[in-house]
């Protein structure tokens, strides 16, 4: 059962592409992978204003993931509290866990030569601290939430 | 080692306050200050990191080898580098007097510094890039209120409606703003938008006008009549401290919303239905007065539109209304010590203060050295200094631009990046990046007044050198070392700071020094004093224009409407990019590698251009176009294409910037005459540029 989700309050959302730089940024990754994207629907008027719905996606960390079973190293985790993440140390960027991936989610960093994916940045989760893109989201529209406190 | 340290971001100029860990003199985290922001931090604020790491910038000084602009550069010491501009400067001093330097910079807190410099070398002029940013909205409050633009702050959160003319503030970001609006927001409060396109901020409006380009005066003074006729102004506050309020009614009579809204192409009810709407919400209404209203012919008389409508709602110092910025003699604190030196007393070479006297003479009007320069009137200008200012890619016509540049024997650029004015320098001083540069200590004035200083997070990557060491440096060589009596930061941060009785650990805790803990508001029934007109009220009819012979109302006129196949270039600016200055960070530019060109969808038809088609934007007189790629879209105007500013930069080193994208300054070619004479700014969106479907879309692809 996974513990956490990243919700996005398109209300406040600006579409300011803040949260893909925080994610990069904090995991140091160079040009190319790029692991959460804020994305919209072309402008419709809405009663005389041009207006769009935003969307965030990163990874879904499925209850059941594809990409958990195919990599053939085991690099590729789930854990108790639902983060599927990538262990660098045994990851030989094969990126099956990215063909088997419906989305194919996990990107391939170019200077690693390794898969990298959205982890909820567990390093911090682990020392109650919040991932980079809702921590430093410029309008405060995305929220870290725990699930078992709904 | 970890190291955490508060700070001040540079990536723009709106500098919001941050904090910054790094590990091993590396960054590895960059926040918003939580005790500020709550962690709040844009794009641009997170790319910082790879600003450091990124090779394609100065890394220690040069001196152009080749012809200006070839690109052919001698990689020399920092010694070296400044006595070769220091024996210039003398030789330049000896042969044509002091004033046949130039010192530019952006504006800001920290100004000061270069004035300093400048003015004790014995030259006035000291200009900034504000006339083509806020030059014009200044002006129209010292004009109204006789405080300048920075002599109100807008109390957001607490207002009932906003009201933003152009001002795309949800892609410019000034975080603190930003988190204000979305909180008034989340309350219930309004937000209405004008502008020639749709935006990102005008999406979180609840009216939003797409005008007709050039209109935006004529919809402020369809507004003031309907306020007006309506008699929704606040008569009180009028009486008491408004001048010139029956010239105003008069004035505004045939100005009707149905006028209003014939000219700007709205609906005549979709204007009384606001105008409703503000009855409900006065007198908490903020009529944003602008902030780069460099545009349009008429913009300063828009700003002062803007500001008329503010004092009608009599929003002046309430919550929820414009506050009168307070400072450190509010709070009883004395003030800091900062740089200084008087301006020598010799005239202008823009002509602010003698040829042009209704100007806020502080940095003059940068656009106008360049004619006087070509002349040599009213005296040779031999050297500029560009302080992390690009002319080049601020002013129109860097081609004009460079016919000045061309008289002078010395051209030295000071900035972390190559800009295209450094490009085509003498030498070029690499500043250390804001992350690698401790800066002195500013003032930020507001309801809650509180010290800032910006500290380095980690040492220079590179061989670079912060400002306050490369002036002093020049200085010292100049023979007006005394004018920076200081060694070493600490010690000018120490002198700052004597009078005040704080120490530099009193920024240990937050990142600043609050001077208060409550807000301080002025009492509103006693705003005697406040306003520094010539009769101490607020002026609608403003003595100082009249003296310049200049109207205080303007008669409106309509905007020229373009011919066949032209097109009104407007521009603006996205949220990952800060101008010119971002386009080659690496972050960045994944993110927005190139700009596109905005086009009308019935426009586009007509000209066959589907979206994503390349088109050729070519300026008058074909001397500059682009192919760039078509974003056609139905939310802007017919009449006008827009583009991001700061791309088609030309600087090989830039790889990722090298002609990426089109400029707009280059396409606007003969467009420095073009400027307002009562605002003094530039009108930046008075050119009109020839747009086509461009023969290089591919048909087929034959290689071989």
């Amino acid at each position: 059962m996974n513990k956490y989700m990243i919700h996005l309050n398109t209300k406040r959302c600006i579409g300011c592409h803040g949260c893909e730089v925080h994610c990069k940024a904090n995991k140091g990754l160079p040009v190319g992978p790029i692991l959460c994207e804020i994305d919209h629907k072309p402008l419709k008027s809405i009663r005389g204003v041009p207006k769009t719905e935003f969307s965030f996606r990163s990874c879904y960390h499925c209850d059941d993931p594809f990409c958990v079973p195919i990599c053939p190293t085991g690099a590729m985790q789930k854990r108790e509290d639902g983060i599927v993440f990538v262990d660098f140390d045994t990851c030989i960027g094969c990126m099956a866990c990215q063909g088997a991936c419906p989305w194919q989610i996990p990107q391939h960093n170019p200077e690693t030569n390794k898969a990298v994916k959205c982890d909820y940045c567990m390093d911090r989760v682990d020392q109650g601290l919040k991932p980079a893109c809702v921590s430093k989201c410029t309008t405060h529209a995305l929220k870290f939430v725990t699930l078992e406190e709904m | 080692m970890k190291k955490s340290v508060y700070s001040i971001c540079g990536m723009c100029t709106v500098r919001c306050p941050i904090r910054v860990e790094s590990e091993n003199n590396q960054v590895t985290w960059i926040e918003g200050n939580p005790h500020l922001l709550d962690g709040a931090l844009c794009a641009k604020g997170s790319a910082g990191a790879a600003l450091i790491s990124d090779t394609e910038r100065p890394q220690q000084p040069l001196i152009r080898e080749g012809a200006r602009g070839a690109g052919r550069w001698k990689k020399v010491s920092w010694t070296t580098a400044y006595d070769y501009i220091a024996d210039k400067l003398k030789t330049i001093k000896t042969e044509y007097g002091p004033e046949s330097v130039v010192l530019s910079s952006r504006g800001g807190p920290w100004q000061g510094m270069y004035k300093t410099f400048i003015h004790a070398f014995g030259s006035p002029n000291y200009t900034n890039h504000d006339c083509t940013c806020g030059r014009n909205t200044h002006h129209a409050s010292l004009s109204i209120n006789g405080v300048g633009r920075k002599g109100f702050v807008y109390d957001i959160k607490n207002a009932n409606h906003l009201v933003l003319f152009g001002r795309n503030m949800f892609a410019s970001l000034r975080i603190a703003e930003n988190l204000q609006t979305m909180d008034m927001l989340d309350k219930g409060g309004k937000l209405t938008y004008v502008d020639v396109r749709q935006t990102m901020t005008g999406i979180k409006a609840t009216r939003f006008f797409q005008v007709r380009p050039g209109t935006d005066y004529a919809l402020a003074l369809g507004m003031i009549h309907e306020i007006i006729e309506r008699k929704l102004y606040d008569a009180d506050f009028i009486k008491r401290y408004v001048t010139g309020f029956e010239e105003l009614c008069d004035f505004i009579n045939d100005y009707t919303p149905a006028w209003a809204a014939k000219e700007c192409g709205i609906k005549e009810k979709s204007i009384t239905a606001f105008v409703e709407e503000v009855a409900k919400d006065s007198p908490k209404v903020i009529f944003h007065p602008g902030w780069n209203l460099s545009r349009y012919k008429d913009s300063f008389y828009a700003s002062r539109a803007l500001h008329i409508l503010n004092i009608l709602m009599g929003n002046i110092e309430m919550k929820g209304g414009l506050i009168i910025p307070k400072g450190p003699g509010d709070c009883g604190v004395k003030g800091i010590r900062s740089l200084d030196c008087p301006k020598p007393d010799i005239k202008r070479a823009d002509g602010v203060g003698w040829k042009y006297k209704h100007f806020d003479k502080g940095p003059g009007l940068a656009h106008l050295f360049i004619n006087n320069m070509i002349a040599e009137d009213p005296y040779p200008i031999k050297a500029w200094i560009a302080m992390r200012h690009d002319p080049f890619c601020g002013l129109p016509d860097p081609q004009q631009q460079k016919l000045a540049m061309d008289k002078c024997d010395l051209l030295v650029s000071i900035d972390t990046h190559y800009s295209e004015f450094g490009w085509y320098c003498d030498v070029i001083l690499p500043e250390s990046t804001y992350l690698e540069r401790d800066t002195p200590i500013c003032v930020q004035k507001g309801p809650k007044p509180r010290l800032a200083v910006r500290r380095k997070a980690v040492d220079p990557v590179f061989d670079t050198k912060p400002s306050w060491e490369i002036f002093k440096q020049l200085a010292e060589r100049l023979d007006i070392g005394s004018h920076f009596p200081y060694n070493t930061i600490e010690e000018l941060w120490d002198w700052q700071l004597e009078p005040t009785g704080f120490t530099m650990s009193d920024f240990d805790d937050k990142g600043f020094i609050s001077l208060t803990d409550e807000v301080i508001m002025y009492d509103r029934d006693n705003l005697d004093g406040q306003f520094k007109t010539p009769s101490g009220k607020i002026e609608i009819i403003s003595k100082k224009l009249d003296d310049a012979g200049l109207p205080s109302l303007l008669p409106y006129e309509s905007p020229e409407k373009p011919s066949k196949g032209m097109f009104r270039l407007v521009y603006g600016r996205s949220a990952v990019h800060a101008h010119g200055h971002t386009i080659n960070n690496p972050l960045l530019s994944e993110l927005m590698p190139e700009n596109k060109v905005w086009i009308n969808k019935r426009s586009a038809a007509k000209l066959g251009i589907n979206d994503g088609d390349l088109i050729d934007v070519i300026a008058q007189g074909s001397s500059y176009s682009g192919t760039v790629h078509a974003h056609v879209t139905e939310f802007i105007h017919p009449e006008a294409i827009y583009m991001v500013h700061g791309f088609g930069r030309q600087i090989p080193l830039q790889t990722r910037a090298y002609h990426a994208g089109i400029s707009d300054q280059k396409l606007m070619v003969g467009k420095l005459d073009d400027w307002d004479k009562a605002g003094g700014a530039i009108n930046l969106c008075e050119a009109f540029v020839a747009v086509r479907r461009s023969a290089r879309n591919p048909k087929r692809r034959v290689e071989l």
